[in-house]
C-alpha cells in the first residue's frame, strides 16, 4: 500500500512541474503586463515604462523569468503585481482559504445529494421518483451557473422581501459589521453562504448522481449481491453492506476529477454573489493583464487539483483491495 | 473483399442504430426540438425584419408581436439578438466539438494502441491539460486572444481534446487485445492502418455520443466565458453576452433575461437527451422489464 | 426432522412469467416436483429450459418484474409470497444456494473468512470470534489448503475452483436441509469440476442435506443425482431415477440428449444430435414445444401438448412414449461423424 502511494506521487511531481512551465509560459505569451499603463491619458513617459517592464521583469528572457519565479514561489514570493501595493502571495492564501470553504460545503452536499439521488434512482427503477430524478439531473447538467446564479439571487431578495427580514444574504461572503457576538457571526456567515453552496452544489450533483444511477443499478445486478440475498441477509443489509459499499467506489474517482469544474463553477459563483474569493482575484488579475498574480494561481489551482487527486487514488486503493494487491 | 464486407456490415448497423434512436421518444422529440430551433436560429435569423444593431423607437418594450422577445433600453430587437447570440453559440460550440473529438480521438488512439512509453508520455501531456480549470484558462486566454468566434472555438478545443483522448484511449485499450487486432495483423495490415480502418470505426460509438455531450458542454462553457466577458465581445453577440447584460434588469424587463438563458437551457438540454439516446441505441442494455 | 425417503421440498404447479418491452416470457410453465431427504435431485435441460429460473423463483431471488405463481413448499410452509423478512429467515438457514459463475458470486471488497462468517452470524447469535474460527473450520472441509490463512484473503487472490468452494463453504455453514447448486461446474477447468463435485458431496454428506443439482452436463448427473427431471422450453419433460433416465428414456428429447454426448468409453461412434435450436420463449408453439425436432412428430404433437404421466415414478410427457422403449439414439436421430473435421 505505501509502495503503490509513494509511486503514485511519484508520477504526480513531474505534472506538476511541467504545469508549472506551461502555465508561466502561457500566461506570459498571452498578454501584456504593461498594456493598463499604456493605454492610459495622458501616456507615461519612456523612462515609466521602462521602470515598470524591469520590475516585472520584463526585460529579461522568459527561462529566466521562469526561473526567478518557481525559486522564488518556493520561498512564498509570487512575484511582483501590476498592482504594486499588493503582495501576491497572502492574498492568494487569503482568497483561496475562502473559496474552498464554499468549495468543500458544496462538494459535500453535492456528494450526499448524489448518492441519494443515484440510489433511490436505481432502488425504484422506473418509478415516478425516478424519472423525476433524472428529469432534474438533466436539467441542471443543461443549466447555464451564471444564469442560475442570478435568478437564485433575484429569488433570494424576493424571499427576504416576503419574510420581511434578510436571512438569505446575496452579496459577499460575510457582512461587513455584526453585532452579538459569535453566533450572530456564524449566522451571519451561513446566510451568506447559503444560496453560493447551493448553486455549486446542484450544478456538481448533476453529472454525479446521473453516474451513480447506473453504477448502483450495476452492482445490484451482481451475482455477490444476490448471494448476499442467499445467504439469508436482510435486504435493508443486503443493500448498504454490499450494494452501497461497492457503488460508491467509482464515485471517488468521478468527484476527483471533476475538481477542475468546481472551480470554475466557483468563479461565476464569487461574481454573481460578489465574494472576494480566488475566483474573483483571478478575473481581477486578468482584467489587470498582472502576469504573476494569473500564474501564481493557476498554479495553487493545479496543485490542488493533482494533490486531490492524488488522494482520490489513495483512496480508491484503501476502499477497493483489488487495486491494492494488484 | 474483405473492405466491402465491412462497408455492408456497417450499412446495416447503422440502420438498426437509427432504428433503436427513434423508439426512444425523449430523444426523438428533442432531435425534433433542437433542428427547429437551429433553423430558426439561422434561417428566421436571417429572415427577420429586424437585425442586431437595428435600433428601433421602442425602448424597453416587452414582448409584442412587433417584438416577440422585446426589446432593449436602446431599442435593440431581442428576438434578433437571441437569435444571432443562438447562431455564434452553436457555431463555436460545434466547432469546438469537433475539434476536440477529432483531435482527441487521434491521439488517445494513437497513445492507446502503441502503449509502452508513447502512451505515457501522451497521456501525461493529457492529464497536464486537465489539471487546469477550464474556465480560468479559457478566461486568460480569451482576454488576449480577442473575441473572434472561430478563436474562442480554438481555445475550447485547446481544453477538450484531453477528455476526449481519455476516452479514446480506453476504448482503444479494451479493443486492442481482441481477435480482429490480431487477424488484421496477421494479414499484414500496417499500424495505422488498423488504427484508422479497425479500431476508431469500432470505437464509433463510444466517441459519437461523447462528441455529442462535448457539444452542450461547450455551448455551456462559451456562453461562460462571454458572461464573463473573456468570449465573444460586442459588436458580436452570444447567448452569455445577453444574459450578462441582462443582470440587473431581471426584475424590471425579466424578457432580456430569461430568453437568452432558456435557449441555453433547451440547446444543452435536449443536446443531452439526444446523447443519451444515440447511447442507448449504440449499446442496448438488457431488455426493459416492465412493471 | 424428517425421516429419510419423506420430502424436504414439494414444488407444485410452478409458474413464471417475465413481462418485457418485447412481451411476455413464459419461462417456467408448470413444474412439479418433491425433493426427499438426503436424495440428489439432477435437473438437466439447454440453456433456455427454465432450470435457473426455477430455483430462483424457489428461492424468491427472481426480479420484481417476474410473475411467480404455484406452491413451494419447505417442511409444508409455503415460501412463495412470503414477506422478505421471512424469506431471510429460510434463505441460507433452511435453503443454500451455489451460483453458477465463482468469478462473480464474491464480494470483492471483504475477505473470504468474513463473508463465510457473514452467513453464519446472519442466522445465529455468535461473536465474531467464533464465526471466524467456524469459517476456518468450514473452509478446511472444502478443501482448501491453510485454511487459517487463507481466510484473510481477498477473493481476487483465489483461482476460480478455490472461490466456487468458498461458496460451497457458504452454503453448508448453517447445515441447511436444501442445497441448490446451479450449475455449478459450468463455469470451471474440466479437472476442477471432479473437485468441485467432490466438495459438494462433503457438503451434502456432512450437512444430511437435500441437494437439487442442476446442470446441462450429462456426465455429472450421471455421477451425482440419484434422480434426475429433465426439462425442456420451460416444463418437465421427463422424470425419473438417473438409471431409468439413463437407460431406458421414454422423452424423444431425452434420448437426444443421450446420443448428442460424445463418449469416451464408446471410441469412433457417430453422435447423433438433434436438428434445429429450442424454441424462443416469446413465440412457443402450440402443442408440445419439442415437435418442430422430434423424429417421431405426429398431427397429434402439434395439436396436444402431452401431459406429463407415467407409472412408478418414471413419468415422460410424450403421446409415443411406449414407442421408445428399448431404443437407442441411433435409431431415432440422423448422425454426424464424431471426428468429423470442419
Amino acid at each position: 500500500m505505501l509502495a503503490y502511494a509513494i509511486r503514485r506521487m511519484l508520477v504526480s511531481v513531474p505534472i506538476l512541474v511541467i504545469a508549472t512551465f506551461v502555465v508561466f509560459v502561457m500566461v506570459s505569451l498571452s498578454g501584456d503586463p504593461l498594456s493598463e499603463l499604456k493605454t492610459r491619458n495622458p501616456p507615461p513617459p519612456p523612462r515609466t515604462l521602462q521602470l515598470e517592464a524591469h520590475r516585472l521583469h520584463l526585460d529579461e528572457p522568459l527561462l529566466a523569468r521562469y526561473w526567478h519565479w518557481i525559486t522564488g514561489v518556493f520561498h512564498g514570493d509570487f512575484g511582483p503585481s501590476v498592482q504594486s501595493t499588493q503582495v501576491i502571495g497572502p492574498e492568494l492564501a487569503h482568497r483561496f482559504l475562502v473559496t474552498f470553504r464554499l468549495i468543500g460545503v458544496a462538494m459535500l452536499l453535492a456528494l450526499a445529494l448524489a448518492v441519494l439521488v443515484g440510489v433511490v434512482s436505481a432502488v425504484k427503477q422506473y418509478s415516478a421518483t425516478d424519472y423525476t430524478f433524472t428529469f432534474f439531473g438533466f436539467l441542471f447538467l443543461a443549466m447555464p451557473s451564471f444564469w442560475f446564479a442570478i435568478l437564485l439571487k433575484e429569488a433570494g431578495i424576493s424571499f427576504n422581501d416576503t419574510v420581511g427580514n434578510q436571512v438569505l444574504f446575496t452579496i459577499g461572503d460575510s457582512s461587513v459589521y455584526v453585532e452579538g457576538g459569535t453566533w450572530a457571526s456564524i449566522t451571519d456567515v451561513l446566510g451568506h453562504m447559503i444560496l453560493p453552496t447551493i448553486l455549486l452544489a446542484l450544478l456538481s450533483f448533476a453529472a454525479w448522481s446521473r453516474f451513480q444511477r447506473p453504477s448502483m443499478l450495476e452492482v445490484l445486478n451482481t451475482d455477490y449481491v444476490r448471494l448476499a440475498r442467499a445467504k439469508g441477509l436482510r435486504h435493508g443489509t443486503v443493500m448498504t453492506r454490499h450494494a452501497l459499499r461497492n457503488a460508491l467506489i467509482p464515485l471517488v474517482t468521478v468527484t476527483a476529477l471533476d475538481l477542475g469544474a468546481i472551480i470554475s463553477g466557483a468563479i461565476v459563483t464569487e461574481n454573481v454573489y460578489q465574494w472576494r474569493g480566488a475566483g474573483s482575484f483571478l478575473l481581477e488579475s486578468i482584467r489587470h493583464d498582472d502576469a504573476y498574480a494569473v500564474a501564481g494561481w493557476l498554479l495553487i489551482a493545479a496543485t490542488f487539483i493533482i494533490v486531490f487527486n492524488l488522494a482520490a487514488d489513495l483512496l480508491y486503493a484503501v476502499l477497493d483491495p483489488r487495486i491494492r494487491y494488484a | 473483399m474483405p473492405d466491402q464486407e465491412f462497408r455492408v456490415a456497417q450499412c446495416s448497423q447503422t440502420q438498426l442504430v437509427a432504428r433503436r434512436f427513434r423508439r426512444h421518444r425523449l430523444a426523438m422529440v428533442s432531435l425534433v426540438v433542437l433542428l427547429a430551433l437551429v433553423l430558426l436560429a439561422f434561417v428566421g435569423g436571417w429572415l427577420w425584419k429586424y437585425s442586431v444593431a437595428d435600433l428601433t423607437p421602442d425602448e424597453s418594450v416587452p414582448p409584442s408581436w412587433d417584438h416577440p422577445f422585446g426589446t432593449d433600453a436602446a431599442g435593440h430587437d431581442t428576438f434578433a439578438q437571441v437569435l444571432r447570440g443562438t447562431q455564434i453559440s452553436i457555431g463555436i460550440a460545434v466547432l469546438g466539438a469537433v475539434v476536440a473529438t477529432v483531435v482527441g480521438t487521434v491521439w488517445g488512439a494513437t497513445a492507446g494502441y502503441y502503449g509502452g512509453r508513447l502512451d505515457t508520455a501522451m497521456m501525461r501531456i493529457a492529464d497536464l491539460v486537465l489539471t487546469l480549470p477550464f474556465l480560468a484558462v479559457a478566461a486568460v486566454l480569451g482576454h488576449n486572444l480577442g473575441g473572434s468566434w472561430w478563436l474562442i472555438a480554438a481555445v475550447i478545443a485547446g481544453l477538450y481534446w484531453a477528455y476526449v483522448a481519455r476516452v479514446a484511449r480506453g476504448v482503444v485499450l479494451s479493443l486492442r487485445e481482441k481477435e480482429f487486432v490480431e487477424a488484421a495483423r496477421a494479414i499484414g495490415a500496417g499500424d495505422a492502418r488498423i488504427i484508422f480502418r479497425h479500431l476508431v470505426p469500432n470505437a464509433f460509438s463510444s466517441i459519437i455520443v461523447n462528441a455529442t455531450v462535448l457539444v452542450a458542454i461547450a455551448i455551456l462553457l462559451e456562453t461562460a466565458l462571454s458572461y464573463l466577458g473573456f468570449g465573444v465581445r460586442p459588436p458580436d453577440t452570444s447567448l452569455g453576452l445577453l444574459v450578462s447584460d441582462a443582470q440587473t434588469a431581471v426584475d424590471t424587463r425579466p424578457w432580456l433575461f430569461f430568453f437568452p438563458g432558456l435557449f441555453i437551457i433547451v440547446i444543452a438540454l435536449t443536446i443531452n437527451f439526444i446523447g443519451d439516446g444515440l447511447r442507448d441505441a449504440m449499446d442496448p442494455q438488457q431488455t426493459r422489464m416492465r412493471r | 426432522m424428517t425421516s429419510p425417503g419423506t420430502p424436504v421440498l414439494e414444488v407444485a404447479d410452478l409458474r413464471v412469467e417475465f413481462r418485457t418491452d418485447e412481451g411476455r416470457v413464459q419461462a417456467v410453465r408448470g413444474v412439479s416436483f418433491q425433493l426427499n431427504r438426503g436424495e440428489v435431485l439432477g435437473i438437466v435441460g439447454e440453456s433456455g429450459s427454465g432450470k435457473s429460473v426455477t430455483s430462483l423463483a424457489m428461492m424468491g431471488l427472481l426480479a420484481g418484474s417476474a410473475r411467480v405463481s404455484g406452491s413451494v413448499r419447505l417442511h409444508g410452509t409455503e415460501l412463495l409470497g412470503a414477506s422478505d423478512k421471512a424469506l431471510s429467515r429460510v434463505r441460507g438457514q433452511s435453503i443454500a444456494m451455489i451460483f453458477q459463475d465463482p468469478m462473480t458470486s464474491l464480494n470483492p471488497v471483504y475477505p473470504i473468512g468474513y463473508q463465510v462468517a457473514e452467513a453464519i452470524r446472519a442466522h445465529h447469535d455468535v461473536s465474531r470470534d467464533a464465526a471466524a474460527k467456524q469459517a476456518v473450520q468450514l473452509l478446511d472441509a472444502v478443501s482448501i489448503p491453510n485454511p487459517a490463512q487463507r481466510v484473510d484473503n481477498y477473493p481476487h487472490e483465489l483461482s476460480g475452483g478455490m472461490r466456487q468452494r468458498v461458496v460451497i463453504a457458504i452454503a453448508m455453514a448453517n447445515s441447511p436441509e436444501v442445497i441448490i447448486a446451479d450449475e455449478p461446474t459450468t463455469a470451471l477447468d474440466v479437472t476442477v469440476q471432479a473437485q468441485i463435485l467432490d466438495a459438494l458431496r462433503t457438503a451434502k454428506d456432512q450437512t444430511g442435506a437435500a441437494m437439487l443439482l442442476i446442470t446441462h452436463d450429462l456426465g455429472v448427473i450421471a455421477g451425482q443425482a440419484d434422480r434426475v427431471l429433465v426439462m425442456y422450453a420451460g416444463r418437465v419433460v421427463e422424470a425419473g431415477t438417473v438409471e431409468e433416465i439413463f437407460y431406458a428414456p421414454r422423452m424423444p428429447y431425452t434420448l437426444g440428449l443421450l446420443g448428442s454426448q460424445p463418449r469416451l468409453d464408446m471410441r469412433r461412434q457417430r453422435l447423433h444430435p438433434i436438428s434445429g435450436a429450442p424454441p424462443s420463449a416469446l413465440n412457443l408453439p402450440s402443442g408440445c414445444p419439442f415437435a418442430p425436432r422430434c423424429p417421431l412428430a405426429a398431427p397429434v404433437c402439434e395439436a396436444e401438448e402431452p401431459p406429463l404421466t407415467g407409472a412408478g415414478g418414471h413419468l415422460s410427457a410424450c403421446h409415443f412414449s411406449d414407442q421408445l422403449v428399448g431404443l437407442e439414439p441411433a435409431d431415432l436421430f440422423r448422425p454426424v461423424s464424431q471426428d468429423t473435421t470442419l
